[in-house]
This record gives C-alpha cells, structure tokens and sequence, in this order.
C-alpha cells in the first residue's frame, strides 16, 4: 500500500504539487493521468525516494520515504520517462547490470522477466541505443523487474511510443498485476485510463479526480450525444454558439456535445436544421474520461 | 471540377542508410489546403521522409518536388517555402514570447519593417498578448504547441510539417490546436502532420499509413474504414501495423 499525505512540492515560485493525497492499494493496478506538466513525474521521483516533497508524507508499504529510503529501493522497480538504460551496453548487459546492482542474477528472477524478455532475447548483443522504440521500452521493463519488486512504478511508458506497442505493453502489466505486483503507471493517454483499476486525474499539481474509471465516468457526465454532419468545421462552430450547449468537442468523426438541460437534443437537431447542414446525425454517445477530464479542467479553471 | 493543386509530389522515393532501407519506393501526392496524415509505427519511415521532404536530407533515388522545387537542386527554396514545428524542440526557453515570434519571423525572411505588425497579429489571434514579455520557460506546454504552431505559419508557407505536435498536451488545448490547423487549412496552407493520437488521423482529409517503410494505406479516414471493415482509425492501425515484421522476433 502507497499512501501519499498532503504533498506539496514546489520548484521555485512554480507549484508543481499542491497538497496532493490518496492511496493506492497492495497488488492495485493504478493510472495518474495528465497532461505535461500535472505533477506525475514529480510526484512519482517523491514516490521512488529520488526527490523530496516541500510537505507532506508517503508511505510505501510501511515505509517512509524520508527516513527509509534504502529499504524502498530495495522493493521498488521504477521505469523513468526518459529511456535511462545505458545506450553503449548491450541488451545483456544493461539486464546483468541492474540485476547486480540490486544483488540478484538474471537467471534468479528469470521467470518474472521471461515473457517481456523473450521477445528481445534475439537481440541480446545488440547496444541498447540501437533498439526501436517498442524494445526498448520491454528492456527498461525487463530492468525494472529483474530484482523482483514489490511496487513498479511507471513514469510515462507509452509516450510517444505508436498504439501497437502501447496495447502490448499494457498487456504486460495486465500480466504483472496478475502475479501481484503493485503497480503505479503515469500517461497523457487519456484512453489508457479505462485499462486501469484506478486512476487519479491530475492537473496543475492537483488532483482532479480518483475512482475506477467507471466510478469517474458516472459521477462527472449526465448525457453526451455524437454529433456529425457535412461539415463538421462549421457544425462545430455552430453548435458553439448554440445556446444550451454546456460544452462541445471534436472526437474524432464525431462531436461531442453536452447540452445544458437534458431535453434539448431535440432543439439542437431542429436549430442545426435550420442552419442547412447536411447528413445530420445526433445519436446517443457514451462519455470517457477524457470527456471527464476536460469537464473537470473547465471547473476547476 | 478543376485538377486539384499538388505542393507534394513523391515518386519513387528511395532512402539507404547503408543496407538499411528505411523508404522503400515511396509514390504519393499531397494537394493544396490539404490536412494530410502521416502516421506509422516506431521506425517506420516516417521521420526519414518528412525530413527529405523537408530538404533537411537527399534521397538516395526518388523524383520528389515540394511547393514546386525539387529536393535535390533546390532545397534552400524548399526551406523558405515551408513551415515546421516539432515536439521536441520548437521554441527559445530562455527567450521571451516576442523574442521567439520576432527570431523566427527574422529566419523566415519576413521584412524588419513588418515583423513587429505580424508579431501583434499573431498574439492577437491566440490572446496571448499579456504574455509577450514572459520566457517561454515558464509558459504552458500546450500554449507553447499553439504559439509554434502559429510561428511555424507565420510567413504563409505552402505546406507546414508538423512532427508529432500534440505529444502530452491536454485533450482541451489538443483540440484547440487542431481549431488552429483547420483554420490554417481553410487559409489555403496544407498541413503534413504525424501523430500517435488515432483520434487526430480522423481530422485528416487522407492519412498514409507507413509500415516498414513502405506505405501500406493511403485514402480518407472514411475510406480506410471501409477497406479494413474497422470501426475506428484505430482498428485501422493496429491491423496494418499488426503486420509488420519490424518487430517481430
């Protein structure tokens, strides 16, 4: 169990965490969601005991991130944003390296690795600076692991890295969950959020929201409907200056809009209507927690 | 209908690094006011030809014209003609806002006496006029994404390449910034972008899928839907992408 009391973190006049708590549970899979800049990466470095808050307290399975730091170490695998692996050693090596500084063997831990491993295995001599995107990601993976963690703690994974192998990285920790491994894991992706147990939502250091994604979802979004037409530059721009509309966005093919009182899907067809667009269609949509995020972020200014 | 305009010509665009093809025989077009998508895997290609494209790099064979100059005589001409803003780096952290604006208004060759009128226009536009003194260190991600944006515009290219532009910008300012790009295109400039987000290849007029350096897909996002019998861009993907040997082991 991770529990985080009213952290505060400052770099000089900018507030990077403000007074951020909650607790994330043994063996949970657990999402911070944001955008750059929220706070994730220096909240997850307090976490991971590589910096310290201004205030407040977390403790890590019992353990203070203060005054027991070495121990926290010793149980947690921790994935920076940046790829932090050494770029001149081989794939191999960068493995034997981590597994001896934590005093382990890869053969020791291999079972825990082995599924992610395997599949970078056939390039085991190769520099890990000449590794694609998606390899490298399971070799700074595989490092995390090699000590068998209690905690992993996940600092933006799948940035910038294609939807193929962010579905497959996120299978992998789907998989680690499973042998109960606690996992914290940061992303901008919004739809990553759903593949979580829980998420905290946070913007400008503080924490917007946290539940189940569907706990989030049911709370924050009364209705949404899918709107599209011919042009959907023009649609949007009139939905706009529609006079129930609470908020309007594009979603890929589709609008989505949240009108102000429940009844005025109606009005909105027949005041589009009058607007001549074509191939008009409204129907029915289902919110996300990107729709939540964005609902929360005009609230919360 | 007239024939439509075409900034982009690629005909058998061959790029070698070495034994490495990273482009193999790429053939396509990009018209005029066009939002073109160019997406693709983690070493696909896609970086190797936006940066010919650019005239930052030669191809190794390949009949290729950009805004009407070819990419082996006249790259210079390109580079004049073009816009570009990246991820990674776009603006002076340690200059201000006006300070930016009025550096590249300068290297895109807009004359001394005008720069400062272009400058105003351009806060005007993204209200971002109390900021002009502020560093850009100390400016929002996603205002920052939408000021480059606007520099990498602010000459009226002919095309402007976009490198992943909305990386770990917030779902409120992402669509903001795609408000700019529409805008941009009704304006007549076409827009080359890349993206992770399948939501944005939506908001393409066509999307070219790369896989393994070749291009696998090339049509609107409707169209593609309907080839692969997917539901979304995404589904689109994942099946091309799912083909790639690049990864496989």
């Amino acid at each position: 169990m991770v529990e985080i009391n009213n952290i505060s973190k400052n770099y000089g006049k900018v507030k990077a965490l403000d007074n951020v708590s909650f607790t994330v549970n043994t063996g949970e899979l657990f999402g911070l969601i944001g955008p750059d800049g929220a706070g994730k990466t220096s909240l997850l470095r307090i976490i991971t005991t590589l910096i310290l808050a201004n205030s407040g307290s977390v403790k890590v399975f019992g353990l203070d991130v203060v005054k027991d730091y070495k121990k926290i170490r010793n149980i947690t695998g921790y994935m920076p944003g940046k790829f932090s692996l050494y770029q001149d050693l081989s794939v191999e090596e960068n493995l034997s390296f981590f597994a001896s500084v934590f005093g382990t063997t890869i053969q020791e831990n291999y079972h825990l690795i082995k599924d992610i491993y395997v599949q970078i295995e056939p390039f085991k001599t190769r520099p890990a600076g000449k590794l694609s995107g998606g390899m490298k990601q399971k070799l700074a993976l595989s490092c995390a692991l090699i000590h068998k963690p209690e905690i992993l703690v996940l600092d933006e994974p799948t940035t910038g890295v294609d939807a193929v192998s962010r579905k497959e990285f996120w299978a992998m920790l789907k998989n680690l969950k499973k042998i109960g491994i606690t996992i914290i894991v940061s992303t901008p992706y919004m739809d990553e959020a759903a593949l979580c147990d829980r998420v905290a939502l946070i913007q400008q250091g503080k924490i917007l929201d946290l539940d189940s994604p569907e706990g989030i979802i049911n709370r924050n979004i009364q209705e949404i409907f899918e709107v599209s037409a011919k042009d959907m530059y023009r649609l949007k721009n009139d939905i706009s200056s529609y006079e129930n509309t609470q908020s309007v966005f594009l979603f890929g093919r589709v609008l989505h809009y949240s009108p102000k009182n429940e009844s005025s899907a109606k009005d909105l067809e027949e005041y589009l209507k009058n607007k001549g667009h074509l191939n008009l269609k409204i129907e029915k949509g289902s919110p996300g927690i990107e729709d939540c995020f964005m609902k929360l972020m005009n609230t919360n200014g | 209908m007239a024939e439509k305009e075409i900034v982009i010509s690629v005909k058998n665009l061959v790029k070698k690094f070495g034994a490495f093809e990273a482009n193999k025989n790429l053939s396509f077009h990009v018209n005029k006011g066009e939002i073109f998508g160019f997406l693709g895997a983690n070493g696909a290609g896609k970086t190797t030809a936006m940066k010919i494209l650019c005239g930052l790099s030669a191809p190794t064979s390949g009949e290729i014209s950009v805004a009407g100059y070819d990419v082996y005589a006249q790259r210079e001409k390109i580079k004049r003609n073009i816009g570009y803003m990246s991820q990674k780096f776009s603006l002076y952290e340690d200059l201000t806002v006006m300070e930016n604006i009025r550096f590249y208004a300068g290297i895109y060759g807009i004359k001394k006496n005008l720069i400062k009128t272009k400058a105003l226009e351009l806060l005007e536009k993204l209200h971002f006029l109390e900021m002009a003194n502020t560093l850009i260190g100390s400016v929002p991600l996603g205002w920052k994404q939408k000021l480059a944006f606007s520099i990498a515009i602010i000459h009226k290219p002919e095309i402007v390449f976009l490198d992943e532009p909305t990386g770990g910008v917030d779902p409120v300012t992402r669509r903001q910034f795609w408000d700019l790009i529409y805008d941009a295109s009704n304006r007549g400039i076409t827009v080359f972008v890349t993206t992770h987000y399948m939501d944005e290849a939506e908001y393409c007029d066509r999307v070219c899928i790369m896989v393994d350096g070749r291009i696998d897909a090339l049509d609107s996002p409707d169209n593609l839907k309907m080839q692969f019998n997917a539901a979304n861009m995404d589904e689109v993907f994942i099946k091309l992408a799912r083909n790639s040997d690049y990864e496989k082991v």
